[in-house]
């Protein structure tokens, strides 16, 4: 079977797999899945350019995702004017103060030579910067978390519109990803993955407990949308007039009566408002596949595979190994950043707590492997299948330990037990996933394609 | 005179909270990274599901430890999990030989890439991890019992009159004593015993010991069983210590992993002086000096602020910053382990 058979006939039975959800549940539930899908798609994309372009075990995806969705808390939440004017000039000193210790450092380093006085005049330089970086830091962090610490208490954003952080967010996950790049690149792929592992849980960290910028784990709520609001839609006479056509068509022009039309209104504007992120999130998938298509079928893409395929004869082409890796590991990022501020932008909170590794890192892994590691296409169809199945296993978990419950009395503790871990029947089933696919499908649903003309 | 006093109410204030703490989480972390290490050497891929393994030789231990207290079995003065570790390590150990058999060894015989089983050792992660949440719950769970303090705090101050008091858990020294006991044993049992002697040699050169008559299906084997027993060892002794939490034990994989580096891997001895470089790194890197450069210096003198490096939240990043600190300087590790 070819690839594009395959991937009409795969993406066909996901979209039927959604009807029936749609149809079955509802409409609201269904769109909701699509939505995270087509964000999961994106972040799959990204690992896909770093592991199935170029073969780095990025561990790290959530640092790229976590960073993401701070940029869409710091572009779009208005700024906490008295936050600034009691701690801005200190945050400022402190990191003026970092910038001199870093200038100085990289001097003396430069100027002294190798032996035990440079290391005595680094570890001067050093103690010294972080001793002024600290006092100024901690007397400014003080005092911007004192500022109404149950509304804000952190030094807001910017205030513009949530829409430029998926921009925005790329570029600061790009500009992680090079500094992430400088420590870990040109370790070998098991160092690699653990220092990108590390990496990103300090990144969360540091988003839980600074809370004079994220606010930490007090979250930040109600981030302005890019689309309507179910409640002003409702009162819009387009939109009334707009749902009383579609119902009108749908059942023959008949009036409905006062209650079932509220209903209908509120489901109708849950559904539009969905259908408007996912549209803008299409787009967005549409773009980065059309972009990471030609990238993979360019001159570029085919080094790439060289790299990833046999690194030392790459080399021997002159081909420059690391920058290569650094190259695609920021691009890789900046994607993944951008699905991050998307995330956060559908969510309408930065919650810093929510993010663990399990679901931003591993599951996101789970999507390319079994997508088809170095196919675009692959990586979309992973991250609908893996997504998909990631929701639904609770509810059919649930409905299948409510079936075994008939067997057990009403006292029986084990079926409150059963009950409760129902949820959890997904890990396993993810790890199971995995673990057939990487077996027997190795190239996973849609295996990359060996490109048509070299 | 004063002075003196001052100078032993500094020591054991540092020892209760610094050193105490750090040798008995660092015995922890060297158990685990022993078996990462072992892993690394033998099999050559990082395993990520250890932290998992660990959580599941627990979990076990709790099954069994409530099946004894509900026969009305106790060890007296020292905690039940103890007589039911051995009955855990069994399964744990038969578990992951399991795994090997259905998973890895495939892998194994089509010689693919480290990374190959690195992304396994992924999918075993995420079943092992979903399999002890459903077995046990996501519930915070203590089960130590038997007496609990060996020098309470309270009794330290009367005995001796200084200020500060001095509070030593059975289980810290419990952790301790069993981790040198599990220690000496893996040693002994890799440089006296056949079977040891042919993991080392396979450990160092794969094509030799294969050429040499060993079996390599049977030094894999040798190999899980002993990871595993490690895991439930480490796993156990962390649980009784602090309590079982299914989600803690991913976190403890990066200090494992950043031991297991820092001491070189392959080399278990390397494990663990690196699982204690990285405990006591960690502890006094979080913890607030502020009382104790009060008792020392001289006079009234008392800092400003805690004296604290960095707060407790980061202690993730002090076992990140010693693994690249080592990753650069020195990839080797500090005892001449393999570079992967």
């Amino acid at each position: 079977m070819s690839n594009n058979r395959r991937a009409v006939i795969s993406f066909s039975i996901m979209a039927l797999m959604i009807a029936i959800v749609g149809f079955g549940q509802s409409w609201n539930v269904a769109l909701a899945i699509v939505n995270l899908c087509l964000i999961s798609a994106v972040m799959s994309m990204g690992l896909n350019m770093q592991w199935g372009f170029a073969g780095l075990f990025n561990a790290g995806v959530m640092a790229s995702t976590a960073i993401g969705g701070l940029t869409a808390l710091l572009i779009s939440y208005a700024p906490v004017s008295k936050a600034w004017s009691v701690g801005g000039t200190s945050l400022f000193a402190a990191l003026i103060s970092l910038l001199l210790t870093i200038v100085a450092g990289v001097l003396v380093w430069k100027k002294t030579a190798k032996g035990k006085i440079r290391s005595w005049r680094m570890t001067a330089v050093v103690l010294t910067g972080y001793l002024f970086m600290r006092f100024f830091y901690e007397q400014g962090t003080a005092a911007i978390e004192a500022v109404d610490p149950a509304k804000t208490g952190f030094l807001g954003g910017m205030g513009l519109p949530i829409i430029l952080s998926w921009f925005a967010g790329g570029l600061a996950a790009a500009g992680l990803a090079w500094l992430i790049g400088r420590i870990a690149l040109g370790l070998r792929s098991d160092y690699f993955a653990i220092a990108t592992l590390g990496i990103s849980e300090i990144m969360i960290s540091i988003l839980k407990n600074e809370d004079w910028l994220s606010r930490g784990v007090k979250n930040v709520t109600g981030l302005k949308r890019p689309v309507p609001y179910e409640v002003d839609l409702q009162q819009a006479e387009w939109f009334i007039k707009l749902v009383h056509w579609f119902y009108g068509t749908a059942e023959d022009g008949k009036s409905l009566s006062a209650n079932v039309m509220h209903e209908a209104m509120q489901l109708s504007a849950g559904v539009f408002v969905k259908l408007c992120y996912s549209a803008l999130f299409l787009a967005v998938v549409l773009i980065i596949l059309g972009l990471a298509t030609r990238a993979l079928n360019s001159p570029w893409g085919r080094m790439m595979r060289a790299i990833r395929d046999n690194e030392t004869a790459a080399a021997a082409m002159g081909k420059d190994v690391t920058s290569r890796h650094r190259q695609v590991f920021i691009i890789g990022s900046a994607v993944i950043g951008i699905s991050g501020a998307m995330l956060t932008t559908l969510d309408g909170q930065f919650t810093p707590g929510s993010y663990i590794p399990l679901r931003f890192t591993f599951l996101i892994w789970v999507m390319v492997i079994i997508g088809g590691s170095g196919n675009n296409l692959g990586a979309i169809i992973g991250a609908f299948i893996t997504w998909f199945v990631w929701i639904e296993a609770e509810p059919s978990a649930l409905w299948l330990v409510s079936h075994i419950n008939v067997f057990l009395d009403e006292s029986n503790p084990l079926r409150q037990h059963l009950r409760e871990v129902a949820p959890q029947m997904r890990m396993v089933l993810m790890g199971l996933i995995l673990v057939l696919v990487l077996r027997f499908r190795p190239k996973g649903i849609l295996p990359e394609e060996a490109p048509d003309r070299y | 005179m004063e002075y003196s006093t001052d100078l032993l109410n500094a020591l054991v204030l540092i020892s209760n909270y610094v050193l105490i703490p750090a040798i008995s989480y660092g015995s922890q972390l060297a158990l685990g990274a022993v078996g990462v290490t072992l892993v690394f050497g033998i099999l050559r891929f990082a395993n990520f599901a250890h932290g998992e393994m660990m959580a599941f030789g627990c979990m076990a231990t709790i099954f069994i430890t409530w099946w004894f207290q509900s026969m009305g079995i106790s060890s007296g003065v020292f905690p039940t999990a103890l007589l039911a570790l051995p009955f855990a390590i069994l399964i744990t150990a038969l578990l992951a030989v399991a795994i090997d058999r259905s998973i890895f060894s495939f892998y194994r015989i089509h010689k693919s890439r480290p990374v190959t089983f690195v992304v396994a050792s992924v999918g075993v992660m995420f079943m092992l991890n979903g399999l002890v949440r459903i077995l046990i719950g996501t519930d915070e769970i203590i089960f130590r019992d038997g007496q609990k303090f060996l020098i309470k705090a309270g009794v330290f101050k009367k005995m001796t009159g200084l200020s500060e008091g001095l509070a030593l858990k059975q289980t810290q020294v419990l952790t301790f004593v069993l981790a040198v006991i599990a220690v000496l044993a893996l040693f002994w049992f890799l440089q006296r015993t056949r079977t040891g002697k042919a993991m080392r040699a396979f450990s160092d050169n794969e094509d030799l010991a294969l050429l040499s008559g060993i079996n390599p299906e049977r030094v894999v084997l040798v190999t899980w069983i002993i990871a595993a027993s490690l895991a439930t060892l480490a796993g156990v002794l962390y649980g009784l210590d602090k309590s079982f939490k299914p989600m803690v034990y991913f976190h403890l994989l990066l200090p494992i992993f950043a031991a297991a580096i820092v001491g070189g891997i392959g080399q278990p001895l390397g494990a663990i002086l690196g699982g204690y470089i990285v405990a006591f790194s960690e502890i006094t890197a979080t913890y607030a000096f502020k009382k104790f450069i009060k008792y020392l210096a001289p006079g009234d003198f008392v800092p400003d602020g805690l004296a604290q490096l960095l707060t407790t939240e980061y202690k993730f990043a002090v076992s990140f910053f010693i693994l690249v600190l080592v990753l650069l300087v020195r990839p080797t590790g500090i005892l001449r382990g393999r570079v992967l």
